[in-house]
């Protein structure tokens, strides 16, 4: 199982589908995949992760440093989560209190906070 | 000895085949299918943390996996070969708040000369003063624990293993380090 990513927009988020596992090895991927979108100007982002079979610590650095990416730009980082596995990796780390965590794309576009 | 062994070539490829092995044992000793995601990400992230280890020593030696089977528990240790690397785990279950941080032996020494304390004093001062020197990025308005983006020395993965495993222990010497993770088995093995 490898990463899968793909993007679309709605309004002015960028959503961002992943699948597949984020870890040590693929996680560069997701961090390339994030860094262009901030640099083609997209700040608004809506990374989904419905799916997503696995998540460590690699991966949760690579969506902390996209968050710090897209607030440099007065931008914003959701989630999209239902996984009670994966929730369970946020909640250990202390990361629910950092992420916008949301049950659904369209509830994660409709946000705004 | 051990159960299984594995030996894996330092690279991050290799530690999806760890966690896939270690996830096949942990269900054929009987560790609880509730449990396997825990076991999966447990050992992913201690193979993980040797990889970076193993890497940035530039050391061309594998990283070592056993997995452990007794009567009542499943062990698994995943062992380093990083020399002179100190580590003190908060003991218990670590909170939303805390992380367990590494000391190299130069800071805690230096830290324990500084403040005149004894071994115990070096130890845990050494601790808040890794977690400074670990997370250069957890400033401004997002709150600690932030793990450092990519090059977090597998510290964060630490602090996620403590957060998940309650039997675990971390050690570390000149040769290496091992963290080795228990779980209980809850029905007899069948052949």
């Amino acid at each position: 199982m490898d990463l899968s990513l793909s993007t679309r927009t709605v309004g002015d988020r960028t959503i961002v589908e992943v699948g597949g596992e984020i870890d040590v090895y693929t996680a560069p991927k997701l961090r390339e995949q994030l860094v262009e979108l901030v640099n083609d100007g997209s700040y608004h982002l809506v990374v989904d992760m419905e799916g997503v079979d696995f998540l460590d610590s690699t991966g949760l650095g690579v969506l902390v440093g996209g968050l710090k990416r897209v607030r440099a730009h007065e931008g914003s980082l959701r989630l999209v989560c239902n996984q009670e596995r994966i929730l369970k990796i946020f909640r250990i780390t202390g990361l629910t209190k950092v992420f916008p965590i949301h049950s659904s794309v369209d509830e994660a576009v409709a946000a705004t906070d | 000895m051990a159960t299984v062994e594995l030996l894996f070539s330092a690279l991050p490829e290799h530690v999806r085949t760890a966690r896939l092995v270690a996830a096949a044992v942990a269900r054929r000793a009987g560790v609880d299918e509730a449990v396997l995601d825990e076991v999966r990400l447990a050992v992913g992230e201690a193979c993980t943390r040797a990889v970076g280890l193993h890497m940035s020593h530039g050391l061309s030696s594998p990283v070592r996996v056993s997995l452990i089977e007794d009567e009542k528990k499943f062990s698994i240790e995943v062992g380093d070969e990083a020399p002179h690397r100190r580590f003190s785990l908060p003991g218990g279950t670590l909170g939303a708040g805390a992380s367990a941080a590494p000391q190299n032996g130069a800071a805690a020494d230096a830290k324990a000369a500084g403040n005149g304390s004894g071994p115990g004093g070096g130890a845990s001062g050494g601790l808040v003063e890794a977690e400074g020197a670990l997370m250069p990025g957890a400033r401004d308005e997002i709150p600690e624990p932030v793990p450092e983006e990519d090059e977090g020395d597998g510290e964060m993965g630490l602090a996620v293993i403590s957060g998940l495993v309650d039997d675990v222990e971390v050690t570390t010497d000149e040769n290496g380090g091992v963290i080795r993770m228990s779980w209980p088995t809850t029905e007899p093995v069948l052949p």
